[in-house]
């Protein structure tokens, strides 16, 4: 998918502007904000983890330190990728733990305005409010700015509860 | 806070410390002329600074020591036991001070005025000794100017540390690519990197390394006041201070071993009238003793006091419940001993101040456990008792036994790994035992006990188990643990790591590492496993299954059937080898003598049995023997068997190298003469040895 860079029409200096990475999963544009952003990966062998809650992925390693994969279609309730399909990862850190979210597709860095972030619709499905730091109006298409924070907080209690509600949700 | 008082805290704490020692050695000989021009100057530095600083109530306290010192020093004054507990209170008005510093930056409020009247009144003595025996004001020169040292943060170190387990983890991924083309110019420099990633290594870790001696520093202290609380009168002996252990581990052990002294000292030792009654002299000794063995360090507490009661352990076992009155009379002593070591387990017949609230032994020994160690104790009745801790001597890096589940691949910590067993599959031939079922629950006949089996594809539910038959057994606390795998690999030094904070709830899990192919891989934690299946902690009964010390029962000995040179199999004692090994065989080199192969960062030689060894694989089977620190390995073509039988030897052999033929596992198989073999190679003593510490 490619996009255009939304450029600074109300001519707001570009500094204000916030750089994020977008990346695609199930369809959906979402983006991160860059600064958070370590690294990211093409595919990469994973280490199934037993016993951890869904949500996680596995472990990978990123030049000799381990990263805890965090699989974003099944945090956001989302069906699994069809088989075979690619996957990659945008590593960020957190407490000084590295963790990979595994989408789609990465993009490319954009910069958004602030103001141009609107609240969460009401009617936006519980699994995305929750993880949602705001809707972003694009000229092609909408862009779910992520809460990284909100989606790295994996409950291990929590795992019956958020993977099988999924599908009711 | 400024350097110039973070720089003044640190330093004070140290001569703190060693103040404690000398005013305790002070007491035990009063005219010690160098220890107290020792004391005299530490009180004396701390007092200067201070002025410079600025801290006037630190500064006010520490010259009425000084003043009393000084007369001490002068020999005006003698050294009692009454002027030393005040200088020790001193000792502890300063720590008091310096607390608060190091917390808010600015000296606590309040004042020492009453300690420093006791003081003056004490200055206001009159000379108890004539001036004139003044020993001279201090010994020649203030000793040489030592080695050079320089302050480091701990931080600075531990970074080192993860940077160098990084180097070695990359240098093993590098080794392991270097094997698979046959000589590329990489070998050369690969080898040199190799062997400096090894110095460093351990260079790196000797600046982590702290003697245990400073773990003690309190104890002499901690000793002192409790024989004065308890009216006991105790004397504590350490030996092996010096022996070095990481930092982290010395960290952990610091309080189980406070907790242990004060328990020997309230528990253990009798009342001077008890122990004059009992024949034995009133002052009762505690000895703590640390030293390296193989690759632990060996913590001993002992005391010379009334020794466990068995009856009252007993008694108090049923009262909670812990175990049945035909269950006890089946146990040895010892094994009801260990009872102590229990949760929630006090046989102090009231409460203490210092100990008896029944919160005690089980924590040090989760404490030990938790950094992979394990706690023993021998009580004899009316002698004493002795607790014996053995502990890995770094954390940082660890052996771990690889393992397959399913799909996935695990690390077993080596340490505590006991060994591994191969049951048969219902129907095969061959001997060793079947895994049988209760109800569903597996279990194992090992040798004379029942081996409670835990299938880690089950546990982990893993998908795509076959029927695996491997058993790692596991020493989890005092019970055994059969933990069923698919397959085992390779043994490997592994950096531990913990696993994310998501997932810290799973408990069979300590760590998670990466290998030396790059691949990440959880850390088991038999402990944790054992927890998750029930097979619970606090059931000592298992204990005996273990039966390290008599590994075969009657009179049959394991033996080990392997192939060289010949179809028919040769037999040695399972027991002399220490570990069996497959090596790739382009490792081998030959340098002037026999073959040698690098093994655990040392040089191995190799001993061919027979002339015709099988060179056509592209490993090679090795027993490897240990004596000492010197390891030999055998060459043979394949390792068939182990076997239980009595192997006993009934025609001596006809050439040498051969003890004779004993009938093992229904044939006659010819057992070597592992003695003969070894000889084959003089071990030199290494000159330089780039040994890389595990």
């Amino acid at each position: 998918m490619s996009l255009a860079v939304l450029d600074h029409r109300d001519g707001a200096p570009e500094e204000t502007n916030r750089q994020y990475v977008t990346l695609t999963v199930a369809g959906q544009l979402c983006g991160v904000p860059v600064l958070g952003v370590r690294d990211i990966l093409a595919e990469q062998p994973i280490t199934r983890i037993p016993l951890a809650p869904p949500e996680v992925a596995g472990s990978l390693n990123l030049r000799g330190r381990i990263v805890t994969a965090i699989d974003l279609r099944r945090r956001l309730r989302l069906p699994p990728a069809p088989a075979g399909s690619t996957s990659m990862s945008v590593v960020t850190e957190q407490g000084g733990e590295l963790y990979a979210l595994l989408v789609d597709q990465v993009s490319e860095v954009m910069g958004l305005r602030p103001g141009a972030i609107e609240p969460n619709p009401p009617t936006l499905p519980a699994a995305w409010a929750a993880f949602s730091a705001g809707i972003c109006r694009l000229d092609a298409t909408l862009l779910v700015v992520l809460d990284v924070e909100r989606l790295l907080a994996v409950r291990t209690d929590g795992q019956a509860g958020l993977s099988r509600t999924a599908e009711a949700g | 806070m400024d350097d110039l008082l973070t720089d003044f805290l640190a330093e004070t704490a140290e001569s703190l410390a060693e103040l404690d020692v000398a005013l305790l050695r002070l007491e035990r000989t009063p005219d010690d002329a160098e220890t107290l021009s020792l004391i005299f100057r530490l009180v004396h530095t701390v007092k200067g600074t201070c002025g410079f600083l600025g801290l006037p109530r630190l500064e006010r306290l520490t010259h009425a020591g000084e003043n009393v010192l000084g007369r001490l020093r002068d020999g005006t004054l003698a050294a009692s036991a009454e002027i030393v507990t005040l200088v020790l209170a001193v000792v502890d008005g300063v720590r008091l001070i310096l607390a608060g510093l190091s917390a808010t930056g600015a000296e606590p409020e309040g004042g020492d005025a009453a300690l420093i009247a006791a003081l003056d009144r004490v200055m206001a003595k009159p000379a108890a000794i004539a001036a004139a025996a003044a020993p001279p004001s201090r010994p020649a020169g203030t000793g040489p100017a030592g080695t050079q040292t320089i302050r480091v943060t701990v931080d600075v170190l531990d970074h080192l540390m993860t940077l160098v387990s990084e180097l070695v983890l990359t240098r093993n991924q590098l080794l392991q690519l270097a094997r698979t083309p046959q000589d590329s110019g990489f070998a050369v420099p690969l080898q040199r990197l190799s062997h400096i990633t090894s110095d460093l290594q351990e260079g790196v870790m000797k600046t982590r390394m702290q003697p245990i001696g400073n773990a003690w520093s309190k104890l002499p202290r901690l000793v002192r006041d409790l024989a004065r609380d308890l009216g006991k009168s105790i004397d504590l002996v350490m030996a092996g201070a010096d022996t070095e252990l990481d930092r982290q581990v010395l960290e952990l052990i610091k309080d189980p071993l406070t907790h242990m002294v004060r328990n020997c000292a309230d528990h253990g030792l009798e009342p001077p009238e008890e122990r004059r009654a009992a024949g034995k002299p009133e002052t009762g000794r505690i000895t703590l003793h640390a030293f390296h063995e193989g690759g632990h360090i060996l913590i001993e507490i002992a005391d010379d006091g009334r020794g466990l009661d068995t009856e009252r352990i007993r008694a108090k076992v049923l009262a909670q419940g812990l175990a049945t009155e035909a269950e006890l009379a089946a146990m040895t002593e010892a094994r009801i001993q260990r009872y102590v070591l229990s949760a929630g387990f006090s046989t102090a017949a009231e409460v203490t101040s210092v100990s008896g609230r029944g919160v005690g032994m089980d924590v040090v020994k989760t404490n030990v456990e938790r950094i992979g160690g394990t706690i023993d104790l021998t009580s004899t009745p009316g002698l004493g008792s002795r607790f014996t801790i053995k502990i890995p001597l770094t954390l940082a890096i660890v052996s771990a036994l690889v393992v397959q589940a399913g799909t996935e691949r695990f690390a077993i910590p080596q340490l505590s790994v006991v060994e591994l067993v191969r049951a048969r599959r219902p129907g095969e031939s061959g001997t060793g035992s079947v895994i049988e079922r209760i109800d569903d629950t597996p279990v194992l006949r090992l040798r004379e006990h029942l081996l409670p089996l835990v299938n880690l594809a089950d546990l982990l539910e893993l998908d795509g188990a076959a029927a695996a038959s491997i058993i790692v057994v596991a020493q989890v606390g005092a019970s055994m643990v059969g933990i069923v795998v698919d397959r085992v690999f390779d043994t490997e030094e592994i950096v531990v790591k913990p696993v994310t904070p998501i997932l810290r709830d799973i408990t069979v899990f300590s760590g998670n590492t990466i290998l030396g192919d790059g691949s990440v891989i959880m850390i088991l934690d038999p402990n944790g496993i054992a927890r998750a299946t029930g097979i619970a902690a606090g059931s000592a009964s298992r204990r005996d299954t273990a039966a390290v010390d008599a590994p075969c029962s009657a009179g049959s000995t394991a033996m080990l059937l392997f192939r060289a040179g010949g179809v028919q199999p040769l037999a040695v004692p399972l027991g002399l080898i220490a570990r069996l090994e497959e090596i790739p065989r382009d490792s081998i080199e030959t340098s002037a003598g026999p073959p040698v192969v690098q093994y655990r960062g040392r040089l191995m030689p190799l001993v061919s049995l027979s002339e015709g060894v099988d060179v056509s694989g592209s490993t090679q089977a090795v027993l490897v023997f240990a004596d000492g620190e010197h390891r030999t390995g055998l060459m043979v073509d394949e390792i068939v068997d182990v076997v239980e039988d009595r192997a006993e030897i009934e025609l001596s052999a006809a050439r040498p190298g051969l003890l004779g033929t004993a009938v093992i596992g229904g044939r006659a198989t010819d057992v070597i003469d592992t003695e003969f073999w070894l000889a084959k190679v003089s071990h030199t003593r290494p000159v330089m040895t780039t040994e890389a510490r595990p």
